[in-house]
């Protein structure tokens, strides 16, 4: 098996690890390596062809496709050298990946490994939703990549599965493939997503959201014919018929390779611990993007790849202090929280903030930090807490917080 | 003039594979036929998947003498063709004491059945080998020759062998009646008439419909439906044996089960049934199948589910395998034949042979006969292509890995789609490769793989017009 290594290894060329590489590139002697197992670099933008990419990275406003070459064409520019159709199927040591490629297999090198595998939506088994094993049942990538990547018909009569962004974004390509969404169904009473898309969305596309519900059985033989729907508010249940299901959301990071290497996962994410660097525990093994928050918009995925570029150079510059300090717990209608490790003298995490996820809307929360009994701090948000989306938070919430002391709570007073 | 074969063998399935490869090695001209659209596609594809040394089956019936004999045969087969076995033992669990009290029991009725290596050990021995259980395990007996198996690839060889042998192959052909004549028989079906000296019925859940075409009542069937729940193969630590419930009057119950494809299996629910085709999974089925989970291995049920799926078992009256023939309608049934066929598949057709033989068929065996084919290798304990660096070597597409999860290569996947019994659809590849069939579903790679099987449909249409 031949052996390659570069200064820093990055797996995953979605908008995280790409933008890590861009900074990374011009600022260190040696190779800055991208490995990606898709033919074609760029993540999940590459299939979501509709505006809203760039905002807070780039400032701009482009489609996801347009955003996907652009953060390539970056990187590449930079001296990042980006392998396509390079799968990393495990650990030969803790610094050393084993890869199948065309070419061969490989044995790859980095003095820093930069976990950027990002998330993907659970499929309708790890939701368990039984019924018929019929075809026409998608997630929203699956969907978008029929539709925008290989330009195949999907339907004409679908039911989507969730209410939040990506639902939206799903209904979005349904429209463009001819299909009529007829429902949108989410266990939330109220749609998650923001009102701007929940409101006029239910118009444009011509919908209707079944709140405080969830998809019980996919019947068809061969093909769906329906969905049976409970409502479960009234115990009411009701068949939908419909030739499609997409089920959307319900991330879930693709971990794979930080557990095959034993690598702490934060039990709530399910991805990597890290702290607010994005070190994972294991040194010199990053992890940035959605694999860490499952999941956050592509811009913030984005930024998360320069911040953790910056930790990347401080750690090759010999600071190898490990991912040690006191865990970040999130507690009630807070799912998860990241990054989820308080290390000393770590610096802020990336814009500042700390990303929440949580199973309850407010309106105006206030979001409470308490450390061995004691509240270490408080901040009333004017922006709501809603299931579906990303919550954030400043992290100056924790400036009082010991590293050293006992596991620091969140809660939403 | 029309083909008359020497024995049309009705049911693709593993016993009728089975059969079709045996008989197929002698000089005769054989038909294999089914009513669906892929051979293993009925009761075959979704069992246990476990080669059973058959140390509970009741002693001195063919069941117990067949599966006896089919372990060693298939065992050595699975060698040859390189079909996906492996030998982890399986664990029966006593969880309370009276199934304590009966292990001793069973472990000599293993004695009958001629397999004399279980061991009775106890609950720290139980914990050391599976610490993932559930609290309360009383005890346990260890059957070291239990294995599991890719009940798929054990058609597939035993098919593709058949056909190699000259035998011939009809899907979607559904057998509805039969008029015998003096010297042959009319099987008329949904695509044409076939005429055939001999029929040996291997039609699974549907043996007694084709019994009923030859005047014959010996066995009722009606489909027993098991649920099953696939877990993430990060969950495989977990189950390092199989684990076994203790058998009770009413079947062996729910058992926790390492795959060959490297996942973890629980199930099956057990649950009879009107309807031939329902092979859907329920809610009650799930909930049964946690409520399970909870006690056997709780921490499983953190573990993300792969996949859910549900099989039809052709339930039936009797309390042994009918395995007849009859010379004055020339017609021969493999019937009632339970989740143990998988296992005693190549003695079945071992002993079809001889009943044959004994009822007057003549039998010269082939010479030239080519050599035992070998099946892909999707078992995750064999060298699978994304990680055989020599076979990437010889051809790049062995290193292009389309579906992720499970690691399947574009070369495999053009491999199942221009094979001898090609995949002609989404089950048929998942079968016949594993893409597909990983955590996320088809997330990655399913609209490529819908693109590729379109393009394989494509190609396949054209071909027939030149």
């Amino acid at each position: 098996m031949k052996s390659v290594s570069a200064r820093v290894v990055i797996v995953g060329a979605g908008p995280s690890g790409l933008r890590a590489a861009t900074e990374l590139a011009p600022k260190l002697p040696g190779e800055v390596l991208v490995l990606d197992r898709e033919s074609v670099a760029g993540g999940v933008p590459r299939h979501c062809d509709h505006p809203g990419y760039g905002i807070r990275d780039l400032g701009r406003f482009l489609t996801g496709p347009g955003y996907a070459q652009r953060l390539v064409h970056t990187a590449v520019n930079a001296g990042a050298r980006i392998q396509t159709n390079a799968m990393v199927t495990g650990w030969a040591d803790e610094s050393t990946l084993e890869v199948t490629t065309p070419q061969g297999r490989r044995r790859v090198r980095g003095e820093a490994i930069i976990l950027a595998t990002g998330a993907r939506e659970r499929p309708r088994s790890a939701r368990w939703v039984p019924g018929d094993r019929a075809a026409g049942v998608f997630t929203t990538a699956e969907l978008q990549q029929q539709v925008h990547l290989e330009r195949l018909p999907v339907g004409s009569r679908a039911v989507v599965v969730g209410a939040e962004l990506v639902s939206w974004s799903a209904a979005m390509t349904l429209r463009q493939a001819g299909v009529r969404t007829v429902a949108m169904v989410t266990h939330y009473p109220k749609p998650d997503a923001y009102a701007v898309f929940s409101g006029p969305g239910r118009v444009m596309f011509a919908t209707s959201v079944l709140t405080s519900s969830r998809v019980t059985r996919v019947v068809g033989r061969g093909r769906v014919s329906g969905v049976e729907v409970l409502n479960e508010q009234t115990g009411a249940r009701r068949l939908i018929e419909c030739d499609t299901v997409v089920f959307t959301g319900d991330w879930i990071p693709d971990h794979e390779l930080a557990r095959a290497a034993g690598i702490e996962l934060d039990e709530k994410t399910l991805g990597p611990r890290v702290d607010s660097t994005l070190r994972t525990m294991r040194e010199g093994v990053f992890a940035a993007g959605n694999v860490v928050h499952p999941v956050d918009t592509a811009d913030i995925a984005a930024l998360d790849g320069a911040h953790v570029a910056a930790s990347v150079l401080s750690y090759l510059g010999g600071d190898t202090r490990s991912a040690a300090g006191a865990p970040i717990v999130a507690t009630g209608p807070i799912r998860w929280v990241a990054p989820s490790l308080l290390r000393p003298g770590a610096a802020a995490p990336s814009r500042g903030k700390l990303l929440m996820w949580v199973d309850e809307y407010r309106a105006l929360p206030r979001l409470v930090a308490t450390q061995d009994g004691q509240v270490i701090g408080s901040a009333k948000l004017a922006w709501p807490a809603s299931p579906g989306r990303v919550f954030r938070a400043p992290w100056s919430v924790l400036a009082k917080a010991d590293p050293s002391g006992g596991e620091v709570r969140l809660s939403l007073g | 003039m029309s083909t008359i074969y020497d024995v049309t063998v009705i049911g693709a399935g593993v016993v009728g594979s089975a059969i079709a490869r045996a008989l197929a090695g002698f000089e005769l001209k054989v038909l294999l036929v089914d009513a669906r659209n892929d051979i293993g596609d009925g009761t075959s594809k979704a069992n246990t998947a476990i080669l059973h040394t058959g140390f509970d089956a009741s002693p001195g019936t063919v069941e117990s003498r067949l599966v006896h004999r089919g372990y060693e045969l298939l065992r050595d087969y699975c060698a040859q063709a390189a079909i996906p076995l492996q030998n982890t033992s399986a664990l029966l669990v006593a969880w309370d004491q009276e199934q304590l009290d009966s292990l001793p029991t069973l472990q000599t009725k293993a004695e009958k059945n001629g397999y004399p290596h279980t061991e009775i050990v106890s609950a720290e021995q139980v914990y050391a080998t599976a610490p993932e259980l559930g609290a309360g395990a009383l005890g346990g007996l260890v059957v070291p020759g239990e294995s599991i198996i890719c009940p798929w690839s054990t058609t597939l060889a035993f098919a593709t062998e058949a056909l190699q042998r000259g035998a011939e192959l009809r899907l979607n052909t559904e057998v509805r009646t039969a008029i015998i004549e003096s010297d042959y028989t009319i099987l008329t079906t949904n695509s044409g008439t076939i005429q055939t000296r001999w029929v040996v019925n291997a039609a699974g859940l549907g043996g007694d419909k084709i019994e009923a075409l030859f005047g014959f009542e010996r066995f009722e069937l009606h489909p027993r439906r098991g649920e099953l729940l696939v877990f993430d193969k990060l969950a495989a630590p977990k189950a390092p044996v199989i684990l076994l419930p203790v058998p009770s009057k009413l079947g062996k119950g729910v058992l926790i089960s390492p795959t060959i494809y490297g996942n973890v299996m629980l199930g099956p629910t057990a649950e009879d049934m009107t309807d031939r085709a329902d092979t859907s999974t329920t809610e009650a089925g799930f909930a049964f199948l946690r409520s399970k989970g909870e006690v056997l291995m709780p921490s499983l049920l953190n573990e993300e589910v792969t996949a859910a799926y549900a099989g039809l078992r052709a339930a039936h009256d009797q309390s042994d395998y009918v395995i007849q023939a009859d010379a004055a309608t020339r017609y021969l049934v493999a019937g009632c034949i339970r989740s143990t066929g998988l296992t005693s598949s190549m003695a079945v057709a071992e002993y079809v042979v001889e009943l044959l033989d004994d009822a007057g068929l003549e039998l010269a065996e082939r010479t030239g006969l080519p050599p035992t084919p070998t099946v892909p290798p999707i078992g995750e304990y064999q060298l699978r292509p994304y990680a055989d660096a020599d076979k990437i070597a010889a051809d790049p597409a062995y290193g292009t890995v389309v579906c992720f999860c499970e690691r399947v290569s574009a070369g495999e996947i053009r491999d199942a789609l221009t094979a001898e019994i090609p995949a002609t659809d989404l089950g048929g590849l998942r079968r016949r490769t594993r893409a597909h069939n990983g955590r996320c579903q088809g997330f990655f790679c399913g609209a490529r793989l819908t693109a590729l099987l379109n393009q394989a449909a494509d190609d396949t249409k054209a071909e027939a017009r030149r």
